[in-house]
């Protein structure tokens, strides 16, 4: 496949404003004749170590990415993004939302060949998710207990309604279950199963060698009939983007997950006949580059500044120029992917018009003295290339206008803490990544009331009443169409009062070899467990 | 043995050094914003702030500063480098993993650079101002020039993915398990491109020394006599002038094996190597501040190791420098 069918195929996207699952035409369609092969070994790009490799007390795509193939999630998306059962093999909700029933799948085994049970399930529900998981404690904040009727009934009884799509499209990241007899005495976080993962997979963990790669071999006992075609996967620790496209080319890599090569680099690769390049398999891992807004400078309170600074930048240039293909224009904090959730594009925007952010800034009394308005300080976050080119764009963009902006540059950390906690900063942008519900990752950035410190969430001294209602609203609505609509409100009010600005979308992009067979299958390909995928010769 | 007095004088002086150091890093880091688990909300994606809390009691974060301080150096006063947070592991077995690739690396490039720029260095100022002086510094020139990721990359361009006669990258290969010699060779295979990439820029140093010092020596006045009592030019050079013009290159080296550690997390991250300075650059971003201060503390133990042979065979040498203490 090469770029200029994505770039038609963008475009087609855009005008039917479809979802972006569309962007590519399947490319397995071509093969669907080929018979599966067996064997062969699988090399991954492996970006950034982690500190542990458990799924079930952490939620990073560079977990899932090793932990995704070992452990096993209750339900997982479908081609389609449906809830499929995984490990539960059917669920059912009560009409009061309250309590939630799981069927387990019979004859599954762990790794070390003791069974899989609902004890693990409620298990790893009390302990893990709910008191360790990122997100998860969040999302099971109201779950009050896990009832084990029999070894295949997992009855998870909630205080609050539990809307069920909100839970079944938050397990397949949030639901990775952990084996109880593993982990039932001592410190959870310190076990050492955490760095030597196991579980119900198609792949079992067989050595991590830390700063060089991670082994995971075929799982002859995995419940699939007939998977996983893999022998053996190898995750190759590759801190350079350069050399890991170097890598690609030389053959002893064949798949870089979730962006991990430089723009340059993809673009280039996407032209190669051995490669496929493509944002197909990660629908699901969403994002949205952000201007967020501190409320304490008297400017930025003033929506008309806020407005203004939208209204100056040229977005659609920025993304022709310096992302291409990889992204296109945003609407708002729901992402065009979420085909449950998005709204439609007819919300408050702000295209770029500089002669009404100048008529805005003026009428909010700013003038400009010598050519400049006022000075603002602005903190990229360090995790992307694109990060660091839209922070320039945005400072030349404010500059025409008037308004002087100084670039901070800090580390991962020093990003987190000077925003989120010091609340050191005038304008910051860095990624909002939306997990499948806008509960789960996105009303966090809106909802007032948020603990200071607490990464990627509003602390941007700003409150509404209206936006917190809804939210409120939204997060135990069990009825679909009423979630949807109230989001959709969300959407409006937020794109009104603009507390934070996501003009672009973007979905992380996959390079594979072109000899990879049922890859980039489901909307979340990455973190899946690749059980059916196999190499041609 | 004035000289090992000199030298252990020089070796006991050399602790509180490393003293000052550890703790002047210590503070240095709490200079920079945010801590480990900052740095680990920012790789898992977010997280509550209920759980921040209890992170930062299981990394003892809770603890003031100087409670930290003294905590810490308490233990290592005990030989204990403390618990590494990224890698749930000591710090001492953390170091040790990554120290056989750091120190292979480090001294097959300094080997590597000590002995052409030594060789470069000598044929540059015999054939001082004519073609090949005029050659070698140039080259000398452009390696320095270069930056050494590029240099690794364009090396991997050239001989990994269109001749494909060296491997991309790695300590050695996975897919294959090997034993014995083949290991050894297959890890020398890794080894070769990285050690060239890390190795020319100080070669591009040493030679340029080598040849400033032999010209120097060249013009002294035993060096006349050496060729008035009539011997030829390759024994004047090997015999009187070499050794001489030896120091200030064992200087440069006891100087730059510090520089080599730094100096390779830009060919470490080049070439996937599990190197120590690759793992100096992550305990800084991920704030795992008892690591750094290990490695810290190894580095520095290796540059004084370093140091202290280099005193030895500056004796060695110079018999001058043993008499005169």
């Amino acid at each position: 496949m090469d770029l200029s069918r994505l770039e038609i195929n963008r475009r087609t996207a855009l005008l039917t404003s479809a979802a972006i699952a569309a962007n590519v035409i399947n490319p397995m369609r071509a093969f669907a004749q080929e018979t599966p092969r067996k064997g062969g070994v699988f090399n991954v790009h492996y970006g950034a170590e982690q500190r542990q490799l458990n799924p079930s007390i952490q939620a990073s795509t560079g977990v899932y990415i090793i932990g995704g193939k070992i452990q096993e999630n209750l339900v997982d998306l479908d081609a389609d993004g449906q809830p499929v059962g995984v490990l539960a093999e059917s669920w059912e909700a009560t009409p009061d939302g309250k309590t939630v029933t799981f069927k387990l799948r019979k004859g599954i085994t762990w790794h070390d060949g003791k069974p899989f049970t609902s004890e693990d399930v409620a298990f790893t529900a009390m302990n893990m998710w709910k008191k360790i998981l990122n997100y998860g404690s969040t999302l099971q904040l109201f779950l009050t207990s896990v009832d084990t009727p029999d070894p295949q009934t997992a009855i998870f009884r909630y205080e609050r309604p539990m809307p069920l799509n909100l839970l079944l499209r938050a397990l397949p990241d949030l639901g990775y279950v952990s084996a109880k007899h593993l982990y039932e005495s001592g410190d959870i976080r310190q076990n050492p199963t955490n760095l030597a993962p196991v579980g119900t997979g198609p792949f079992k963990f067989v050595k991590y060698e830390r700063g060089q790669y991670i082994i995971a071999d075929r799982n002859p006992d995995y419940w699939r009939p007939n998977a996983p075609y893999l022998d053996r996967i190898v995750w190759k620790v590759i801190t350079d983007r350069a050399a890991a496209a170097a890598q690609m080319e030389a053959g002893e890599l064949h798949y870089s997950p979730f962006s991990g090569l430089t723009i340059s680099d993809m673009a280039r690769l996407g032209k190669d006949k051995r490669f496929i390049v493509s944002t197909k398999g990660n629908e699901g891992n969403a994002r949205t580059n952000t201007i967020e807004f501190n409320f304490r400078r008297k400017e930025l309170a003033d929506i008309r500044v806020r407005r203004a600074i939208a209204h100056a930048i040229n977005v659609p240039f920025f993304i022709d120029n310096f992302l291409g293909d990889f992204a296109k224009l945003g609407t708002g904090p729901i992402p065009s992917t979420s085909t449950d959730f998005y709204p439609g594009p007819n919300t408050p925007q702000y295209p770029y018009d500089k002669a009404k952010a100048i008529a805005l800034l003026d009428e909010a009394g700013f003038k400009a003295s010598g050519g400049n308005r006022f000075s603002l300080k602005l903190l990229p976050a360090p995790w992307g290339e694109d990060i660091s080119l839209w922070s320039t764009f945005i400072q030349q963009s404010l500059g025409e206008v008037g308004i002087q902006v100084d670039i901070v540059r800090n580390d991962g950390g020093g990003f987190l803490k000077q925003v989120y906690d010091d609340h050191a900063f005038d304008l910051a942008t860095g990624w909002h990544q939306y997990r499948n519900d806008p509960a789960v990752s996105t009303t966090v950035w809106y909802r007032s009331g948020q603990p200071k410190g607490a990464p990627w969430t509003n602390q941007w001294g700003w409150e509404d009443k209206t936006v917190d209602k809804t939210i409120d609203d939204a997060a135990t609505e069990v009825d679909p169409a009423k979630r949807k609509a109230l989001y959709a409100d969300f959407v409006k009010e937020v794109n009104t009062e603009l507390p934070v600005w996501m003009p672009i979308e973007q979905i992380f992009v996959t390079v594979i070899t072109a000899k990879a067979r049922n890859h980039s299958n489901t909307p979340r390909w990455g973190s899946a467990s690749w059980h059916d995928l196999w190499l041609s010769a | 043995m004035r000289i090992l007095s000199l030298a252990g004088r020089r070796l006991a002086a050399s602790i509180p050094t490393l003293f000052l150091i550890l703790i002047g890093v210590f503070l240095l880091l709490q200079l920079a914003p945010g801590d480990t688990v900052d740095a680990l909300m920012a790789q898992m994606g977010g997280g509550d702030a209920a759980t921040a809390q209890e992170l930062r009691k299981f990394y003892g974060l809770d603890l003031s500063v100087p409670a930290q301080l003294g905590s810490y150096l308490w233990h290592l006063v005990r030989l204990d480098l403390g618990f590494s947070s990224i890698y749930g592991k000591p710090v001492a077995t953390v170091i040790l993993e990554r120290l056989p690739p750091t120190i292979l690396l480090m001294t097959a490039s300094l080997s590597f650079a000590f002995f052409f720029g030594l060789l470069f260095g000598v044929i540059a100022a015999r054939g001082v101002n004519r073609w090949p002086d005029t050659m070698i510094s140039t080259l000398g020139l452009i390696f320095y020039a270069t930056p050494s990721f590029w240099f690794g990359l364009m090396a991997i361009v050239v001989f990994s993915v269109y001749l494909q006669w060296l491997p991309p990258g790695g300590f050695e290969d996975i897919g294959t398990v090997q034993t014995g010699i083949w290991r050894v060779l297959d890890i020398a295979a890794h080894l070769v491109l990285p050690t060239l990439t890390l190795g020319l820029i100080f070669l591009a140093i040493y030679l340029r020394i080598m040849r400033a010092s032999m010209l120097e020596v060249l013009n002294l006045d035993f060096v006349r006599t050496a060729r008035a009592k009539g011997l030829d030019e390759t024994h004047v050079i090997t015999r009187h002038v070499l050794r001489n013009a030896l120091l200030p290159m064992v200087t440069l080296i006891g100087l730059q094996a510090g520089t080599m550690l730094g100096g390779s997390v830009v060919v470490e991250s080049v070439f996937s190597l599990p190197g120590l300075g690759r793992l100096a650059y992550e305990s800084v971003v991920q704030r795992d501040l008892n690591t750094l201060l290990g490695i810290v503390f190894v580095s520095a133990l290796l540059v004084i190791s370093v140091n202290f042979v280099v005193d030895l065979l500056y004796a060695r040498l110079d018999p001058r420098i043993a008499t005169e203490g």
